[in-house]
């Protein structure tokens, strides 16, 4: 066929693997410079959080960052066809681990969230994330529009979607257990499962709300409080929402000066250098800044559908459609509880807030994201074994 | 191939869709970030500054109180506090019993700091120990590594440089209570004191001061970061009294420790020169807080330290009392300078007899003489002829039982009954409750500021009010410029009468005070002795007359002197009080005599500045005749 042929032309590697030099070439720099740019954001935040000074803050994480831009760059030169083989692996040992964090892991904000393997801090329900798009995008990769359109066939990825949900819900960690069940909703819906299904699922939650909340743990429920009303308890629970929006509001339009916010250098903001470092940029850079690291934030979800739409294989593009949405998710999350917009949930800003789990899971999917754009064009066996 | 692409159109239709609305939701929040950013850049800034920035009144320095010549008579000291911070401390019973094993505190205390501790936020210092003083002060800072979370902090504090000597000419301060706090504002604020009695109180307002400001940037437990503004505020104006120091611990020391009161006026314009009450107390307990015993050991003293005896003491004035009687008679015609009575050493009216001093008796005598030996009969029957309305008429023109709405707090108005006064307490006013008050007793009572001040108006024929206050904020206060004072409304030929009278007490023989007369050449004193019973003597006491030495401290006679000087160009006039001294030529005339000779010769009155050469210190007393 013409198009094949014309195809073939423009493709050469279609077959092939190729050389290592060949792949760095293909790693997409322009995404790179982003996320560079973001955690230069993300120092120049936490610098100023401890006042004007790289410790305790920048300077460790500049260096984790390191690491897991060379992790990232490292996952990016393997063949994305060995990475799809490890999908369902991943998955396995994303439950174990969510297993494992409930029966091993340490209490942090009043929940099972972390464990330590090998010295290193691990969140189980952040990897998890990964390894379900990775999962179902490998469950989707043959799928015909049929095969989709069968309830009985997508039954199996909504179970592997509601494990890893109801694992990370009894943690409890309700936040990233809606952005797990949102990746992997997204990722069907990529793989052409029908929209109706979803809609309805979102009208059955809506109904469910109620109950749901009620067997919510008591501080989500506080939470959800006092996002309706947090007036209500101003030096209490309402507080965090009430002084982040006031470090918003107070930075203006170019905002009060590098290492000048009163919000973020008097300490009226809460875990600043975590979950609410978005509150230092926007009270010492504006709304200017503000603006900025909003649109190196787009564009890397952008540069991520870019990946999504430019990959010639169905695993690639679910992957990167999931890895995509997780990522814009995390910003959504994390945005808008800043603003007050949705209850609070310890959801950190990739690349720019404190902490080494976030990154490093992040940074690991930004690998496979960056594997798919270097391994865009490779062909997938028609059939293979596990 | 072909319905992979098919498959493939599909996801990039998918995929565009959810971009979209990832784009969107990610334009909501841009749009949200304005709105909080840019719109209600201002509300928010606001909150901002307010967050950071906490302004704190200042309470203002207190202005000092100095007598006539700029000595100070009530100042201001740092004192330091230790306080503790429970947030700062990482065991704060640990650093508690730390502090107790150094200074000791007794069980109250203790409680109280345990109930300060778990009322407040653990950011909120708590007050350890008020009024540290040197070696606790040593001790705590030695110490420092094992009282993390104890501060030490400056407070201000009143000092009174006369101590007990002007305690109630001066008063004291106190703490504001919840009342005055609730409405005045800034004396809600921390190390606002209130003046309470004396000069303290008089001149409050102006001693008080506005209040200043620090702005601090505090973080968001409340430490201070860096202070961004400062106003200390307008300190008090300073109050120059009519007080004359050396004049007043004179006086101090001339009652020794008789119990009395004495007042020295300007009799030109009735400024207060010395105030005494003794006992006296420490005036700056009050601002630290009386410790139980003290304050009981106030309350059971029979001679009430407390008590300004000068202005809120009440007594029989008895025969100092008399000048008023005679200005009365003389006024309404009932007397003339020349009638006479004749004194057969006792009055009997129906089948009661009021006896004369000492049974004496005096024979034919005019007012001039009468007043000069004291007769009791002659104002008996001058009573009984002026009656108790017109005496009550004149007493008040010489400021006596009136409100004279002077600067001094807390005085007593004391009493010159009239018909009118007995029939609204249901008293059935007979003959004899008019005798007696011919010679000052029964009914009457009056304080030694009352008794100063007639002394000052018969002396000056001027209508002067006694007050403590000269100068605020170096201003003259009106009613001490020379010449303010209005004439007074009696006539100055029955004030040269009762005048020649009172000169004839001290400077003749007869004269009951002549044991007093001043030893200065040339200058003479005026005054009139008193001696004035306190309760009602039985038939045996009377046959033996009351002057007993035997009887009760408390049930002796007080003894009186009201006094002016010199004796023909009057400036200073006094009035003393010595409780239960029995007679007034006794005991109060030599004080008396004192305090006129210290004051002729530093001269006070009228100047801002002692006399550029300060006398020697004033001649003995002349020995005394007990023969008054």
């Amino acid at each position: 066929m013409n198009t094949d042929a014309s195809l073939t032309l423009r493709r050469p590697f279609r077959e092939r693997s190729f050389g290592l030099a060949r792949k760095f070439m293909r790693v997409n720099w322009l995404f790179v410079l982003c996320v560079c740019l973001l955690a230069g954001v993300g120092y120049a935040a936490l610098y100023s959080a401890a006042g004007g000074s790289p410790q305790p803050y920048a300077q460790s994480q500049l260096i984790r960052f390191c690491g897991a831009l060379v992790l990232m760059l490292g996952i990016a030169m393997v063949d994305i066809r060995f990475i799809a083989k490890l999908s369902w692996p991943a998955w396995v040992l994303g439950v174990l681990l969510l297993i494992a964090v409930m029966k091993f892991g340490h209490v942090g904000l009043g929940a099972k969230r972390w464990m330590t393997v090998g010295g290193v801090e691990i969140q189980p329900s952040e990897l998890m994330k990964l390894f379900l798009a990775m999962a179902l995008g490998s469950y989707f990769k043959r799928a015909t529009p049929e095969q989709t359109g069968n309830f009985l066939y997508v039954l199996p990825a909504i179970l592997a979607t509601l494990v890893p949900m109801a694992l990370i819900l009894k943690e409890p960690n309700l936040g990233t257990a809606i952005i797990t069940g949102a990746v992997g909703a997204t990722v069907m819906l990529g793989a052409g499962v029908r929209w109706w299904w979803f809609a309805l699922l979102v009208v059955v939650v809506a109904l469910c709300a109620p109950i749901i909340y009620h067997h919510l743990h008591a501080y989500q429920k506080a939470r959800i409080d006092i996002f309706l009303n947090p007036g209500a308890d101003p030096l209490g629970a309402g507080y965090n929402i009430i002084q982040s929006k006031i470090a918003l509001g107070s930075g203006g339009f170019f905002g009060q000066g590098f290492l000048h916010g009163t919000q973020n250098q008097l300490n009226f903001l809460p875990e600043k250098q975590t979950d609410f470092v978005f509150t230092i940029i926007a009270e010492e850079f504006g709304f200017f800044g503000s603006v900025a690291v909003l649109a190196l934030l787009m564009c890397i979800v952008a540069l991520g559908y870019y990946t999504a739409l430019s990959c010639n294989h169905v695993y690639g593009r679910l992957v990167a459609l999931g890895i995509a949405t997780n990522f814009f998710l995390y910003c959504f999350v994390n945005l808008s509880m800043v603003m007050g917009l949705i209850p609070v949930g310890g959801v950190p800003l990739p690349l720019i807030s404190y902490g080494g789990s976030a990154l490093t899971a992040v940074m690991l999917g930004f690998g496979v994201l960056m594997s798919i754009h270097v391994h865009r064009d490779v062909e997938f066996p028609e059939r293979e074994d596990f | 191939m072909r319905r992979q692409a098919k498959s493939r159109t599909g996801f990039t239709r998918r995929a565009l869709l959810i971009g979209a609305g990832q784009a969107a939701v990610f334009a909501a929040i841009t749009t949200r970030l304005y709105h909080l950013q840019v719109s209600q850049h201002g509300k928010y800034d606001l909150m901002a500054k307010q967050n950071s920035i906490s302004e704190r009144l200042v309470a203002p320095e207190r202005g000092i109180i100095t007598d006539r010549f700029g000595a100070v008579l009530a100042g201001n000291q740092q004192h330091w506090n230790a306080l503790f911070v429970k947030d700062m401390a990482p065991e704060p019973s640990v650093v508690l019993e730390n502090f107790y094993r150094l200074i000791p505190l007794s069980d109250d205390e203790k409680a109280r700091i345990q109930q300060d501790l778990a009322a407040h936020p653990g950011y909120i210092p708590v007050m350890l120990k008020d009024w540290l003083d040197w070696p606790d002060m040593a001790a705590i800072e030695v110490n420092t590594p094992n009282l993390p979370g104890v501060i030490v902090q400056a407070g201000s504090s009143r000092t009174y440089p006369l101590d007990r000597a002007a305690a109630h000419a001066v008063g004291y301060v106190g703490r504001p209570n919840q009342k005055e706090a609730t409405q005045n504002s800034v004396l809600a604020l921390p190390g606002m004191r209130v003046g309470r009695t004396g000069a303290e109180a008089a001149n409050d307002l102006s001693l008080r001061g506005s209040p200043g400001f620090v702005q601090t940037e505090t973080n968001v437990r409340g430490e201070v970061m860096r202070v961004v503004a400062q106003d200390n505020g307008t300190p008090g104006d300073t109050v120059a009294l009519g007080l004359d120091t050396g004049l007043q611990q004179f006086a101090v020391q001339s009652f020794g420790d008789q119990t009395g009161a004495a007042v020295m006026l300007d009799a030109t314009t009735g400024e207060i020169l010395a105030m005494v009450s003794t006992p006296s107390f420490d005036p700056t307990l009050f601002d630290k807080g009386v410790p139980n015993d003290i304050w009981n050991g106030w309350m059971n003293d029979p001679r009430h330290p407390l008590l300004n005896k000068a202005t809120a003491g009440l007594f029989a004035p008895g025969s100092t009392f008399k000048p008023s009687v005679a200005l009365a008679a003389l006024k309404c015609g009932a007397l003339t300078p020349d009638s006479t009575h004749t004194c057969p050493g006792f009055l009997k009216l129906g089948d009661h007899i009021f006896w004369c001093d000492n049974h004496d008796a005096h024979g034919t005598i005019n007012v001039v003489t009468a007043l000069q030996v004291s007769c009791d009969v002659f104002f008996y029957k001058t009573a009984l002829d002026t009656g108790i309305d017109r005496i009550a008429a004149m007493a008040t023109k010489m400021g006596q039982g009136v409100d004279l709405g002077s600067d001094v707090p807390h005085v007593q108005t004391g009493l010159v009954p009239t018909h009118e006064w007995a029939k609204k307490h249901g008293i059935d006013w007979v003959k004899g409750n008019t005798v007696v008050e011919g010679i000052g007793q029964g009914y009457v009572q009056l304080t030694p500021m009352a008794q100063a001040t007639m002394i000052a108006r018969v002396a000056s024929g001027l209508a002067v009010t006694p007050h403590l206050t000269r100068r605020v904020g170096g201003v003259l206060q009106p009613d001490s410029v020379p010449g303010a004072a209005p004439a007074l409304d009696v006539d100055d030929q029955h004030l040269a009468v009762v005048r020649q009278g009172l000169f004839e007490v001290v400077n003749t023989p007869n004269g009951t005070g002549y044991g007093s007369r001043l030893t200065i050449p040339g200058v003479q004193m005026a005054g009139k002795t008193g001696t004035a019973q306190v309760h009602n003597n039985t038939a045996a006491e009377k046959a033996r007359n009351f002057n007993d030495m035997t009887m009760a401290w408390a049930q002796r006679p007080n003894a009186w002197f009201v006094a002016y000087a010199p004796a023909d160009a009057p400036r200073y006039a006094l009035a003393v009080l010595v409780e239960h001294g029995n007679f007034g030529a006794q005991t109060a005339a030599p004080i008396a005599h004192d305090l006129m000779t210290y004051a002729l010769l530093n001269d006070p009155a009228g100047r801002d500045k002692p006399l550029a050469n300060p006398p020697p210190e004033p001649p003995p007393t002349v020995p005394q005749d007990n023969s008054a």
